[in-house]
């Protein structure tokens, strides 16, 4: 006997296929991509009785062999390619007993493709609730398999379900219906040209974009002896297979099935009525919304906190403990706030996949596509692009994960590149800042003032952009778009707390290893930019200070070396360099510096600008003090005056200043085509409107 | 004049009659979404896009579009 088997995971959404997946692996699983493309790959190792190991693998969910999508492709490859280092030794379809009718669809498929086939009928609890009965017997003399009645919430059925994958060799390999009748010249004449290959193997190379062995469709339609069928009528007779299927389905179902209505009970009818309902719907998603958002945004800052803290500690006590140098500001000042700063999101990020895994599960999320389709896809997008949107104003990056709902790929696209537009909790210091020094504090009416007023239009500001920019990619962006809005409105149910648990921390697990590389090379290039300068003026910035200002404080002399320091470091050039292209924006060399810092966060501008006007950044008072007392050169007029700050605020608004997006926008959308051309259009945006905003107030 | 699923109004059920079947997804049709077969109205958005329907077993929401190359017949 083989020392381990490869075991498949197979069937529709909603069938709880990753309820039985988690139930088999436990926490022994792996999560990745699948070579070169976005869809994940979810394996893991299960002990079997007779010390035999299985490696199972969560295929996508698909509601048949006939793929639409780039999961469902995956699911045919494997299953079709021998090849395939993943190619099961037995496939186990996974059912849910409320709809098997459907889910018997794809089984029916599997059932031909002569590998080892096990039917699981899960979420058996329910079957006494809906008033459903089996034939278990009859049934698996019908299908030609072996049936485990199964419930992954309760734990029914698991040790039945190891003993039959152990035993695999068993197993039947005969096919339940002969679907070649429905033409049968045709398939007789595909099976004489091609004798050795299984024949739905054959009628699946042909019909979907998949190649296996050193088959694929053009070596199909060069056979002489075969005559090839137009794509209209293998499509009708695709139907016809379908209706094939299904006959046999329903015959079978009526012999061994039996469903007593009355003792059924209508939960799901009740709870749509309200949550599809044209007013309640809407008001009852507003207010899950706004506790999301509370969550986010607010418990989300005490754990930040203790984070915040808890680095800046590690970064004075590893200090105080290694010798001082070069080696040592590297690890305090470049590594160690650098993981900070990925660390610090993890709150926000467990926070909302908490919450959208909950909404999953519970089967509420399709309600929220259904409700928000027809307003979303007059800008282009899906109704599934609006849970990612809202995430967006807590941050990108879990928004820009959020999106992996939206099947449709320019969808997807779409919703990923325009996320970054809405107002996320890392522009809101920049916003505040400004703000109170460029907007009168007078009120326009009531309790309203300019400056909440201001501070509501920037929101809007991000909302609005990223509708419109994704109208305009929508009509500029030429993809393939066949794929049809179908939504499966799944059962309610009450969330399992393992299934929650292990996305949380998948999710959490992906961010950190993924986006988290990125984020700390670059925070070690900003630290060492601005830790060096190219000359004495850098290096020496202690003496001259010292000589030219001998009257000042001990603090006040620090702050002044620290700010000579950073004009003359590599990034205060950098910001030299790029003055004349700021110049035109309103901006001088300094703000030019607080840009160059800020791509790599945009909080970081406050602090960049704290540092460079020499002031402690904890009274906001004095920062704020300084930078209104700061006179531009060449105009003798405040710096920050109103057409500077409109300018600045616009400029923060549009422009892509986050690494972590960037290298988010990388690893979703597979390659850096996407996050580059994200970078130029919204800094191009950013640049234009500030641009005309100065030039127009100036 | 033919009927069609888009006219179909809420609660109302229907055998379907016909499908035309290179302007749907086969995915419809391997939903459950095929001639014979019974199919109810539950819900509808506003402006009666999406419809949320009960089509032989199977809960789905499609488009009006859609559901407009879809004959049936009231019962």
């Amino acid at each position: 006997m083989a020392k381990h088997i490869n075991v498949s995971l197979i069937g529709n959404p909603n069938t709880g296929k990753t309820s039985v997946f988690n139930l088999l692996t436990g926490l022994n699983q792996q999560v990745g991509n699948y070579p070169g493309i976005t869809v994940e790959r979810k394996a893991g190792v299960c002990k079997l009785p007779r010390g035999v190991k299985a490696h199972i693998l969560d295929l996508p969910g698909t509601y048949s062999l006939n793929a639409s999508s780039l999961d469902e492709n995956v699911v045919i490859e494997v299953l079709l390619n021998k090849k395939d280092k993943d190619y099961p030794d037995v496939a186990v379809v996974v059912s849910d007993v409320e709809n098997l009718k459907r889910n018997l669809l794809l089984f029916t498929q599997i059932k031909d493709l002569d590998i080892p086939t096990i039917l699981v009928i899960n979420m058996a609890d329910r079957m006494k609730r809906k008033g459903i009965s089996l034939n278990i017997p009859e049934l698996e003399k019908t299908l030609k398999t072996n049936v485990v009645l199964m419930s992954a919430r309760k734990k029914q059925g698991l040790e039945e379900l190891k003993q039959l994958i152990a035993s695999y060799k068993k197993l039947s390999i005969e096919p339940c219906l002969n679907a070649s009748s429905i033409d049968k010249p045709y398939f007789e004449g595909l099976q004489k040209a091609f004798p050795n290959q299984s024949l739905y193997k054959l009628w699946l190379v042909i019909t979907q974009d998949v190649n296996f062995a050193n088959i694929n469709r053009n070596t199909i339609a060069d056979a002489s002896e075969f005559h090839t069928k137009k794509k209209s009528d293998l499509k009708r007779l695709q139907q016809k297979e379908t209706i094939k299927r299904y006959q046999f389905i329903n015959e079978t179902l009526k012999q061994t099935q039996t469903i007593d209505v009355g003792s059924a009970t209508g939960v799901r009818a009740k709870l749509d009525q309200l949550l599809v309902h044209k007013v309640w719907g809407y008001l009852i998603f507003f207010i899950i919304l706004l506790f999301i958002f509370q969550a986010i945004y607010d418990w989300s800052a005490y754990p930040q906190d203790l984070i915040d803290n808890g680095f800046a500690w590690l970064s004075e006590a590893v200090k105080g403990q290694l010798p001082a140098g070069a080696l040592t500001n590297l690890i305090t000042e470049g590594i160690i706030p650098g993981l900070g700063g990925i660390v610090i999101f993890i709150p926000q990020i467990a926070f909302l996949f908490l919450f959208i895994s909950i909404l999953e599960e519970s089967g509420y999320m399709s309600r929220v596509v259904f409700l928000m389709d027809r307003l979303m896809r007059k800008f282009g997008l899906s109704g599934k692009s609006i849970v990612p949107l809202i995430s967006g104003t807590a941050c990108a990056i879990p928004a820009v994960m959020a999106t992996r709902n939206i099947e449709n790929w320019k969808e997807r696209l779409i919703t990923i590149l325009v996320v970054p537009f809405t107002t996320c909790s890392a522009r809101l210091p920049v916003y505040l800042i400004i703000i109170s020094l460029v907007i009168p504090k007078e009120r326009v009416a009531w309790i309203f003032g300019y400056q909440s007023l201001s501070l509501m239009l920037l929101y809007l500001l991000g909302f609005v952009t990223a509708l419109g920019s994704s109208w305009l990619l929508s009509k500029f962006l030429k993809m393939p778009n066949k794929s049809f809005f179908v939504v499966e409105m799944p059962n309610y149910k009450l969330p399992m707390f393992k299934n929650v648990a292990i996305n949380v921390v998948e999710k959490t697990k992906a961010f950190i290893t993924g986006a988290g590389k990125i984020i700390l090379a670059i925070s070690i290039v900003l630290w060492v930019l601005a830790s060096y300068g190219p000359n004495e003026k850098f290096s020496n910035a202690k003496e001259i200070i010292s000589q030219n200002q001998p009257q000042k404080s001990t603090i006040e002399l620090e702050r002044a070396i620290a700010s000579q320091k950073l004009e003359h470091s590599y990034i205060g050039y950098m910001g030299k360099a790029i003055e004349p292209l700021v110049a035109p924006l309103g901006y001088d060399w300094k703000i030019g510096i607080a840009l160059i810092s800020s791509f790599a966060a945009r909080e970081v501008f406050v602090g960049t600008l704290a540092t460079i006007y020499s002031v402690g950044s904890d009274e906001d008072e004095t920062i704020k003090n300084r930078m209104a007392a700061e006179i531009n050169p060449d105009t003798g007029v405040p710096l920050f005056n109103l057409a500077t700050g409109v300018s600045l605020l616009l400029f923060y608004a549009f422009a892509m200043q986050c690494m972590s997006t960037i290298a988010i926008v990388k690893k979703e959308t597979n390659g850096w085509r996407w996050p580059i051309i994200q970078l130029f259009f919204m800094s191009g945006l950013a640049y234009i409107s500030a641009f005309v905003a100065y030039q127009f107030l100036k | 004049m033919k009927t069609t699923l888009a006219e179909l109004k809420r609660g109302q059920s229907a055998i379907i009659t016909m499908v035309e079947t290179d302007a749907i997804p086969l995915k419809l049709l391997e939903m459950g979404c095929l001639p014979g077969n019974e199919v109810t109205l539950l819900q509808v958005a506003p402006f009666s896009c999406p419809m949320y329907l009960n089509i032989n077993g199977s809960h789905l929401a499609i488009r009006k579009e859609v559901a407009r190359q879809i004959e049936i017949e009231l019962i």
